[in-house]
């Protein structure tokens, strides 16, 4: 295959601050209809590989192509690549002073250019499809986590992305809310959305992931099918993590 | 005590002095009504201007705060004095032949929107970094960004502070009287001249107090508001 054959080719990308590596030669690559899990201990990069995917943190070293298209090169329009890539973040960050329908309305309107009807119209449908239709003018303040969170990925969906960045979208929220959230990214997953996701939600990532890769100093470690990074880990570094977190997960039980 | 009480508080003196002083203090009124406004828009300039992105800002930035810098550290009367002495002696076009009130405009607005920008700038540096970075990841535009995500959130939150300036600014209009504005207190010093008594100075004294009231207990209120909308927010 090509790099072109990729729809998301990432190539020795190194990512500094200050004197801290924190990308440290990613490659990494995505095809289309693809869910790529990145899992990893706190720290290890990978918060920041998924807004390097977006150019919310320019590269130090390494290319990125995204559909055909080197991001990369310093050429590109950062936000015409935005409006293609939807990014949800663990903190949620919807806009306070705005209700859920602004919320959701807001970029298609001033980035895309749709009349406040078009966009109304699609905002509608898509707070249909994660069943929060009776909540269009409230505020966010007013919605539980769980629901913010959905509001979140339909802001996001709103914009017609052609690929998903999730960053750790269900860690803020208590675990009873967490649910409906994988729900609403299982759907994605079966329409085909391509997307990437860091998570620390194993089992979910087992399930949905078509690739799952550790994250571990910056570099990728390990990569491959669910079954066998879960099942049967080459590295010990692997190992030692998942070991880890079925540990916490066993004292949270 | 007794004449001092009748210099300044004899009801008769009071009553004779109100519509001179009241005539003078429409003056203040004007002054601070225009600069206010002045104020409002040409602060959140400056302000947007320290805040702009990317190297090529850099002259501009610098500019801004210079102005910001010298301008909250000069007083008021020394501005209103170069400008009212100054300005005329230039002999230019147009800035030369403004009247005295103008001129108390221009330096009332000069000074206040020095500090009216910092006002708007702790504003903005107030919204959280993840506002601005969910905005931009949306493919919304720096402009955007600031139009619609950064400064409706800014701006409810400066309300406050911003009031208080105003306050300030009020006050200050009486400062003006200094380049020879006709303005409450130079009536005052008329009346006083013309009747020997003081009144007009109390007359001028409470005119901004009534003033000044509603003002405060307005900006109380939404400081209260706030409080209470943050509290019920944590709980
Ligand atoms: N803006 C920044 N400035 C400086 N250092 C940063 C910045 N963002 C991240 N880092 C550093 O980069 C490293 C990787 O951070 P990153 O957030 O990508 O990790 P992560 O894998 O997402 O961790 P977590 O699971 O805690 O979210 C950390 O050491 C972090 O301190
Ligand atoms: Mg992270």
């Amino acid at each position: 295959m090509t790099e072109t054959d990729h729809f998301v080719a990432v190539r020795g990308v190194i990512k500094r601050f200050g004197d801290n590596e924190v990308l440290r030669e990613i490659d990494l690559t995505v095809d289309l209809h693809q869910v790529v899990c990145l899992i990893g201990a706190s720290g290890s990069g990978k918060s920041t590989l998924l807004r390097c995917l977006n150019l919310l943190e320019p590269v130090d070293e390494g290319t990125i192509v995204i559909d055909g298209q080197a991001i990369t090169n310093g050429q590109v329009d950062v936000n015409v690549l935005r409006r293609k890539i939807g990014i949800v973040f663990q903190a949620f960050n919807l806009f306070p002073h705005m209700t859920v329908m602004q919320n959701i309305t807001l970029a298609p309107r001033k980035a895309r250019g749709l009349s406040k009807d078009e966009a109304d119209s699609a905002a509608r449908d898509l707070l249909q499809r994660i069943g929060l239709d009776d909540k269009a003018d409230e505020f966010p303040d007013r919605l539980s986590g769980g629901q913010q969170q959905r509001v979140a990925i339909a802001r996001a969906l709103a914009m017609n992305p052609t690929l998903m960045l999730l960053d750790e979208i269900t860690s803020a929220l208590d675990p009873q809310l967490v649910g409906e959230v994988l729900n609403l990214v299982r759907q994605l997953a079966d329409t085909g959305m391509t997307m990437v996701l860091a998570t620390h939600e194993m089992g979910f990532a087992r399930e949905v992931a078509d690739k799952v890769c550790f994250l571990d100093g910056g570099v990728i470690l390990e990569e491959g099918p669910p079954d066998q990074i879960f099942s049967s880990p080459r590295e010990e570094r692997t190992r030692e993590f998942l070991a880890r977190i079925i540990e916490a997960g066993r004292l949270l039980a | 005590m007794g004449k001092f009480l009748h210099a300044f508080f004899s009801p008769l003196g009071l009553r004779r002095a109100v519509p001179q002083v009241w005539d003078g203090f429409q003056t203040n009124i004007k002054m601070m009504v225009i600069a206010e406004a002045l104020v409002l828009v040409l602060a959140l300039v400056v302000a947007i201007v320290r805040g702009l992105p990317g190297r090529s800002t850099l002259p501009l930035r610098a500019i801004a705060v210079a102005y910001t810098d010298f301008f909250r550290g000069t007083p008021l009367i020394l501005v209103a004095y170069v400008f009212a002495l100054g300005l005329p002696s230039l002999q230019l076009a147009v800035v030369s032949h403004q009247s005295l009130i103008t001129y108390g405009i221009l330096s009332l607005t000069i000074v206040y929107t020095a500090y009216v920008t910092e006002v708007y700038r702790a504003g903005i540096e107030s919204v959280h970094p993840s506002q601005r970075m969910a905005s931009r990841s949306l493919g919304l535009t720096y402009a955007q960004t600031m139009r619609y995500v950064i400064l409706p959130q800014a701006i409810r939150r400066v309300v406050p502070p911003l009031l208080n300036d105003f306050i300030g600014l009020q006050k200050d209009t009486a400062i003006i009287t200094v380049i020879g504005v006709t303005d409450a207190l130079a009536q005052a010093g008329f009346y006083s001249n013309d009747f020997f008594s003081y009144a007009g100075y109390t007359l001028a004294a409470v005119f901004f107090v009534i003033l000044t009231i509603p003002f405060a207990r307005f900006t109380d209120h939404l400081i209260k508001q706030r409080e209470q909308l943050e509290r019920g927010q944590l709980v």
